[in-house]
């Protein structure tokens, strides 16, 4: 018999190991917004001019349009900053998720694993249709419908606190 | 009971705010991780600070409302960039450049050429010894909106059958010398006597005695003469300048350029035009001035090299010649003069090396067996004795393939192209202590510098590195892309309004024409020239 003991009626090896997936992709989203705002003049320029598949004009049109370039940085930036501190905090969760789904949809519609798609800047590793992106995307739509943050995380006092 | 409850209440709240605040600590691990990295990169920051420099902006023409009445002489490929680059093109020009904007939207000369700012100029006479240049030339001159074909064109400019009589006319107060080589010295000296300020294509002269001539012509007139090395406006090279003269390359020893090109084109192989022909040409004035080609045979009798000479009878027509002028020494000056002069003033212009001390060659004609007179294949060493270092030239007119620019020091290595890197060198003294830390990785490019562009050194992430070696970065910070022609007019245009010296005049041209014509008498003659500065003379060893 499994021990169920939280309000998601998760064992607890499947809570640590739920709430482990969330930490991490947060971590991850977290501190990729931090080192750019730690690098001087880092723009998503270059990245978006080498955007391949149908997108690419689009992603390219955006990278030369010089008043909404601030903006686009700026969004992806502070997105990312929010979105990994809504995953580790386990802070309104599910807006976190969406976000990040969003981010890593445009990453790779920009940037698709297509067979003819040759980047500048090379993946690390060999991906035909399938990237790191994606499975990222399919964790994290995991976690959507395995939502942690009620039982561990801020979410567990703000939604008893707005409950009341 | 009660108390039991309370007891469980607060144990119930402890464990409560554990598990709402469960995850917090992990942003602690975060903020220590990021306070050590930020640190690790502090201590890289400070080795990357002697590689700080400052942006200069590009300066606004000088204003002062008069237009400058601009004659052209010359108007065959290079005639027609000069032009371009003074806002002026025939209306097919445009019209074609439209169109190719139409048909790929990276293509962005038809936008730069239309947004090139006004330099405030009349071309107002224009000469060509061959009737369709010549034509063109006045439909650029006309074309004072910048307009494709069936536009609203201004007032056509004169055209003159011989420059004399362009250079005779009042309402020309500059002009353009876009002719062969064997032209250049002796317009340069005619313009000036007739109180014109100049600009002339390189090399500057042809012959050895007519470069003293030039000298003293620009010396004796208070025009403004500019030299057609547009590198002088790369901001790269003013870079590279002030990275040799904080001396961090360390001591000089060795400076490698090249040439690398492998069409027919690259190879003076031009398209002979269907218009051209006895009627439409005038091969009297083309052959050339009497005193200059004396000058010449002078030379080229004396020192036994009669073989380079022709082949064919100098007034006898031909179309080849004409179009194709730069493979034989009748009319040109060559390798060295065509690409070397480009790869020697870049180098003067970031060392200030002067005139070398000695000039070996060696080469031949290993590929373009086309009747050539010039090798397509080149070497040239230069000597600076005082100056420690060798000056080497290599070139193939059959061979594309890219060796870079490099400046080579005892501490770091400068490669200059498209964009500057420096790479130190392992057994560097001045980098020894940043190299054993491990700030500074020897042998991986140190500073990455791209004109319009935030420096990237070591510390930049290496993808924006990898952006920046591939020129992605380039035109978002910078905006607007700027062609060096137009800015090296634009200098000479503002040295005549505001009086002052243009950045490739007479010492830097002089410099360029005696280091030029030291290699080509080494490659003639096959043996090393010296020069003797007390004397100004090339001489032979």
């Amino acid at each position: 018999m499994i021990e169920k003991t939280n309000q998601y009626s998760y064992s607890k090896t499947q809570l640590f190991w739920l709430v482990a997936l969330r930490v991490t992709i947060g971590w991850y989203f977290l501190y990729e917004g931090v080192a750019k705002v730690m690098t001087p003049g880092w723009t998503s320029y270059g990245y978006l001019m080498d955007s391949q598949g149908w997108f690419a004009p689009l992603f390219k049109a955006l990278a030369q349009n010089q008043a909404l370039m601030p903006i686009v940085d700026a969004l992806n930036i502070y997105g990312l900053i929010l979105i990994g501190l809504s995953l580790v905090l386990g802070c309104f969760e599910k807006i976190g998720y969406i976000g990040a789904l969003l981010l890593l949809a445009l990453y790779y519609l920009s940037h698709p694993a297509l067979i003819s798609a040759e980047y500048i800047f090379p993946p690390e590793g060999s991906y035909l249709w399938i990237n790191k992106n994606i499975i990222m995307m399919v964790s994290v739509a995991v976690l959507m419908v395995f939502p942690t943050a009620k039982e561990i995380g801020l979410d567990r006092a703000i939604f008893k606190c707005s409950k009341k | 009971m009660a108390e039991d409850k309370k007891k469980k209440n607060i144990s119930k709240g402890r464990r409560d705010a554990l598990k709402t605040l469960a995850t917090v600590p992990v942003l602690g691990a975060m903020a220590y991780g990021v306070y050590k990295k930020e640190k690790n990169e502090r201590s890289k920051r400070l080795a990357a600070d002697m590689f700080r420099f400052e942006e200069k902006p590009v300066p606004p023409p000088v204003t002062d409302g008069k237009k400058i009445r601009i004659g052209i002489i010359g108007y065959g490929i290079r005639g027609k960039d000069l032009m371009h680059a003074l806002g002026f093109s025939t209306p097919q020009q445009v019209e074609d450049l439209k169109t190719a904007s139409k048909n790929d939207s990276k293509d962005t000369r038809y936008k730069d050429f239309m947004e090139q700012d006004d330099l405030n100029v009349e071309v107002t006479a224009v000469c060509d010894i061959f009737d369709k240049h010549a034509e063109e030339a006045i439909a650029a001159g006309s074309n004072i909106h910048r307009e494709g074909l069936n536009g609203k064109y201004g007032p056509k400019p004169k055209r003159y059958r011989h420059y004399k009589e362009l250079l005779a006319a009042d309402d020309v107060d500059a002009v353009i010398i876009a002719t062969p080589d064997h032209w250049h010295g002796t317009m340069t000296i005619d313009a000036l006597k007739a109180g014109k300020h100049v600009y002339c294509e390189k090399p500057m002269t042809w012959t050895v005695p007519e470069t003293y001539m030039v000298r003293e012509a620009v010396r004796t007139s208070n025009r403004v003469f500019q030299l057609g090395h547009q590198n002088r406006q790369i901001e790269i090279y003013n870079r590279a300048r002030e990275i040799a003269e904080r001396g961090l390359l360390g001591p000089i020893t060795l400076v490698e350029t090249s040439t690398n090109r492998n069409d027919p084109n690259g190879a003076w192989v031009y398209p002979i035009d269907p218009e051209a022909n006895p009627k439409t040409i005038d091969w009297k004035q083309f052959e050339g001035d009497p005193e200059r080609i004396k000058e010449y045979l002078d030379y080229m009798t004396s020192a036994g090299l009669t073989k380079y000479v022709g082949p064919e009878p100098r007034d006898k027509f031909s179309l080849e010649r004409f179009f194709r002028w730069r493979c034989w020494w009748d009319y040109s000056t060559g390798l060295s003069g065509d690409l070397l002069t480009h790869e020697y003033d870049a180098v003067n212009q970031i060392l200030q090396l002067g005139i070398p001390d000695s000039a070996s060659s060696s080469g031949g004609i290993y590929f373009f067996k086309d009747g050539r007179t010039v090798p397509d294949v080149l070497h040239t060493v230069y000597e600076y004795k005082d100056r420690n270092l060798s000056l080497l030239y290599s070139a193939t007119l059959a061979s594309e393939f890219s060796r870079s620019r490099k400046i080579m020091g005892h501490d770091a290595t400068m490669e200059i192209g498209s964009t500057l890197s420096v790479t130190v060198d392992p057994r560097s003294e001045q980098y020894k202590d940043q190299i054993e830390k491990g700030v500074i990785k020897p042998g991986q490019p140190f500073y990455t510098y791209m004109p319009g562009q935030k420096d990237v050194d070591a510390i930049s992430s290496a993808t924006q590195l990898y952006f920046a070696q591939r020129g992605l970065l380039y035109s978002y910070v910078n905006g607007k892309r700027f062609n060096t022609t137009f800015l090296h007019i634009k200098e000479w245009l503002d040295c005549i309004r505001a009086g002052r010296k243009p950045s490739c005049g007479i010492e830097e041209g002089f410099q360029e024409a005696m280091t030029a014509h030291m290699g080509t008498r080494a490659y003639l003659e096959g043996r090393t020239m010296y020069w003797d500065c007390d004397k100004e003379q090339i001489v032979r060893g």
